[in-house]
């Protein structure tokens, strides 16, 4: 029985190299050719995306023509195929807190630009977000604020949006800070935001309590004007 | 930060509207830009390359020369550009750095040129990209080991001063330094090479008498292999016990390998000399006779090849072991499968797997003895596996092994060939030194001459001589001359022969004061004559010396007492026209009377003599060494 096992075993043997050998000389490929037909053509078409003219992006944000012109040159530059995903933007943002995790922040942030929510900016949405951020109105401003606050995007924020947020803001500071950041500063600071942010005290914050209560804040209203003068 | 992403930071200052409505505390003040200029071009011209780019990208490190303010040095005026004197080839890697973040580093660059450029823009070489590391990496090793090689040669210079043991040392390590070494070398050499002989032929089965079987050689001249041995194992005794005497740290000679080898190699002698005839040890005795045969490898250290196998083994240490552990493997599944598979016939030799061991071995490394053969189906076609698989195992990690021999092989082969080529180098930095130097003094002497002309008004000559030297020159030789008057003493330059003779013939009583009158004629009488050139030890100066002498002898010829002040000619350095030839003569034909002119005088009338004599030598002038006086005025 052992010689007939080890005979059979050595059959199979070279079955397998008289196949490997036939692989080499292409006798055999027809059988493996459709899977990577389908590969080679996937990887051919790079997705690439022209923006809009010039002048329909300067009707669109408030930017002036040089300006544009200095922020899609930094923006190509980066990102060449002119369209930024969501990896590669966080990989950006988070070189800016090389200390903490900005990826969860950087997510959130990422669906704020991203207007119309298909995975990637554009170089259009990019711009006018920043237009709003940079010469908007406060009131503009604060829209955006709230849209950002605003995860699902259903007009109301709740406490759990909010904590998700205080979350992903209290990570991006990292661990070694001073005094150390405790496991309930997010809750807390939650807590506080509520307090004053909702009105009705329906647990949730709608986008009129939320500018509303802004408006009065004076600390708020002046740190909408600090970046007037980024670009 | 990146530089790319430094253009990201608007956005993300931007960004930052986000936490304002959740903070709690007011927010500090924005840094304001003061000077907000739109962006602009630059442009930068590299030796007459323009390139252009904008000042944001440059502003991306701020750190290095372009994107600071360093680079305001270099801005031109009229042009409104910057310009720099620098290789445009390499600044296009530069600038490249600034608009995309990455160093590349171009193979056909030379690495030190890159370096140096590199350097002059403020750029460290360790920001290379990912890309171009390796090779950057490899090319600064090479080239690190190539320098490291031209100073080890300089150790090769004899020190004054070095202790009996010290000499000692180097002659062991280099043979070449003298003659008493060389000689040592090769008796060595000799004796190991006879030792080795010895051991060879005294296992040899020697002619014998009829009635009795053969017997090795050594069996029957006993005493003459045992005297022969005794020498050879004297004479290494001796050599080891010399080294370590001589070695600069014992400890450190013990322990390394060639004395180790020393050691393995004598010692059985010792030991059999000690050892009785004693059947219990005699055994062990036999096997501490084959340690002599490493005897040989004491003919490393005649042998650079062997060395340098040696070093190559030492490095491709992991290659090896890889080719070891990979064979290993191989070796236990064939063997495993060739005894399954042999097992079942009959008087199969395939007895149990480590008997299966060497069959695979020999089969892999297709030796094939055929003391071992399957018999059933399965086992040859294992058998057939095993030794094309043994191919492919055994040759791929050789070619390794063998580029790293060559690799060294050649380096060692381009040290040797470097330093023939530095020596000629070092002359040739020598001569273009003395040169200089001499330059020097041959203006010093026409300053001299100048104030000697002074008196002798003769225009032209001020013309003629005054005008070879180049502004440079002149401003260099005023240096010197400057840094002479500086030293309170009056030292003077003078020629490197002419000091080390006086150094050493310590006889040499008169330094050639300068004063810059005229008069004090007293003090060129002793100097003259105790002047030695040290080339010319000939007792006559008429004596047919080399053949660059015979110019000389000509202008001697002249009767005119003239004592003639020689310069080295080297062709395109010097620009001493005239060949005023000095040749210290003997005190016997000196003609110390006459020294009482002054050199400047003398050529005075003779310039038509001395000038074309000094055009004959110019183009054919040999080097040679002759003391360059400035004879005193």
């Amino acid at each position: 029985m052992g010689i007939q096992g080890m005979e059979l075993f050595a059959i199979g043997v070279v079955i397998i190299l008289f196949m490997a050998v036939l692989k080499q000389f292409g006798i055999l490929e027809p059988m493996s050719s459709f899977e990577d037909n389908s590969d080679s053509d996937l990887e051919l078409s790079t997705v690439r995306h022209q923006p809009e003219g010039l002048d329909q992006l300067q009707a669109q944000t408030k930017f002036t023509r040089k300006e544009l012109q200095s922020l899609y040159r930094g923006f190509k530059n980066e990102c060449p195929s002119g369209l930024v995903d969501e990896e590669t933007f966080k990989t950006i943002y988070s070189q800016f807190f090389p200390q903490g995790d900005a990826t969860t922040y950087a997510h959130f942030l990422f669906n704020a630009f991203d207007i119309d929510r298909n995975g990637s900016i554009r170089f259009e949405d990019f711009v006018i977000g920043l237009s709003v951020l940079l010469r908007g109105s406060v009131t503009e401003k604060l829209n955006w604020a709230f849209n950002l606050y605003d995860i699902n995007k259903d007009g109301y924020i709740t406490k759990e949006e909010m904590l998700a947020i205080m979350k992903s803001i209290y990570d991006m500071m990292g661990r070694y800070t001073y005094p150390c950041v405790r496991d309930e500063a997010p809750s807390e600071h939650v807590e506080k935001f509520f307090q004053k942010m909702d009105k009705n005290r329906d647990g949730v914050v709608t986008i009129e309590e939320f500018i509303e209560t802004c408006q009065k804040d004076e600390n708020i209203m002046n740190s909408m004007q600090l970046f007037e003068n980024v670009i | 930060m990146a530089a790319g992403v430094a253009a990201w930071l608007p956005f993300a200052r931007a960004a930052a509207i986000g936490w304002m409505p959740v903070a709690n505390l007011p927010m500090p003040v924005a840094p304001t830009e003061k000077n907000k200029r739109q962006d602009e071009l630059i442009i930068l011209n590299v030796s007459g390359r323009r390139f252009e780019t904008w000042r944001n990208t440059l502003d991306r490190f701020p750190d290095t020369l372009l994107g600071s303010s360093e680079k305001e040095f270099f801005y031109n005026e009229e042009t409104k550009e910057y310009f720099f004197d620098r290789d445009p080839d390499v600044f296009r890697n530069v600038l490249n750095f600034y608009r995309t973040g990455k160093l590349h580093y171009p193979r056909y660059e030379c690495i030190s040129s890159y370096e140096e450029e590199l350097a002059f823009f403020g750029i460290i070489s360790e920001i290379i990209g990912d890309c171009c590391y390796e090779e950057f990496k490899d090319r600064k090793r090479e080239n690190a080991e190539r320098l490291m090689d031209d100073q080890e040669d300089n150790k090769d210079a004899k020190l004054p001063n070095m202790t009996f043991r010290e000499t000692m040392w180097r002659a062991f390590e280099n043979p070449h330094t003298s003659t008493m070494a060389l000689v040592f070398y090769y008796v060595t050499g000799f004796f190991i090479a006879v030792s080795v002989i010895t051991n060879v032929v005294e296992t040899v089965p020697c002619g014998s008498s009829p009635n009795q079987k053969e017997v090795p050689c050594g069996v029957r001249y006993t005493v003459a292999f045992f005297c022969m041995d005794t020498a050879c194992v004297m004479i290494f005794t001796v050599e080891y016990l010399m080294r370590l005497f001589a070695a600069p740290s014992r400890y450190r000679f013990m322990r390394s390998v060639m004395s180790i080898i020393d050691v393995v190699a004598i010692l059985p002698y010792y030991i059999g000399l000690v050892m009785t005839d004693n059947e219990d040890v005699s055994g062990a005795f036999v096997t501490l006779r084959v340690f002599r045969v490493f005897r040989i490898f004491k003919f490393s250290r005649h042998s650079q090849g062997l060395r340098i196998l040696g070093y190559t083994l030492k490095s491709c240490a992991s290659e090896l072991g890889f080719l070891l552990f990979s064979l290993t493997m191989a070796i236990i599944i064939f063997a495993t499968v060739m005894f399954y598979a042999e097992k079942g016939s009959s008087s199969s030799k395939f007895t149990s797997i480590p008997a299966s061991f060497w069959y695979t071995i020999v089969t892999m490394t297709t030796l094939g003895y055929g003391d071992m053969v399957p018999k059933t189906i399965a086992g040859k076609i294992f058998g057939s596996i095993c030794s094309l698989s043994g191919v492919l195992v055994i040759a791929l990690p050789v070619p390794v092994i063998v580029s790293n021999f060559s690799r060294i092989y050649h380096q060692n082969q381009r040290a040797d060939k470097r330093r023939a080529q530095k020596k000629a180098r070092l002359a040739r930095i020598r001569i273009s030194k003395e040169g200089s130097s001499n330059a020097f003094l041959h203006s010093k002497r026409n300053g001299l001459f100048n104030e000697a002309l002074e008196f002798t008004s003769s225009t032209e000559e001020e013309q003629r001589l005054t005008k070879s030297t180049s502004l440079l020159e002149s401003q260099h030789h005023h240096l010197l001359h400057c840094l002479e008057k500086t030293t309170v003493s009056n030292h003077e330059f003078v020629d490197e022969q002419y000091y080390q003779q006086s150094y050493l013939e310590a006889g040499l009583q008169n330094y050639p004061s300068r004063s810059p009158s005229l008069s004090s004629q007293d003090g060129v009488t002793g100097t003259c004559c105790t002047r030695r050139s040290k080339k010319h030890h000939t007792p006559l100066p008429n004596a047919s010396g080399p053949a660059h002498m015979q110019p000389l002898t000509h202008a001697h010829t002249h009767q005119q007492g003239l004592q003639e002040l020689s310069t080295i000619h080297i062709q395109p350095l010097t620009t001493s026209r005239s060949s005023l030839n000095m040749r210290v003569d003997e005190p016997a034909s000196m003609n110390c009377q006459s020294s009482q002119i002054t050199t400047a005088i003398i050529s005075i009338p003779t310039p038509p003599v001395t000038t074309p004599e000094g055009d004959a030598h110019l183009p054919a002038g040999p080097i040679h060494q002759n003391v360059v006086k400035v004879s005193a005025l």
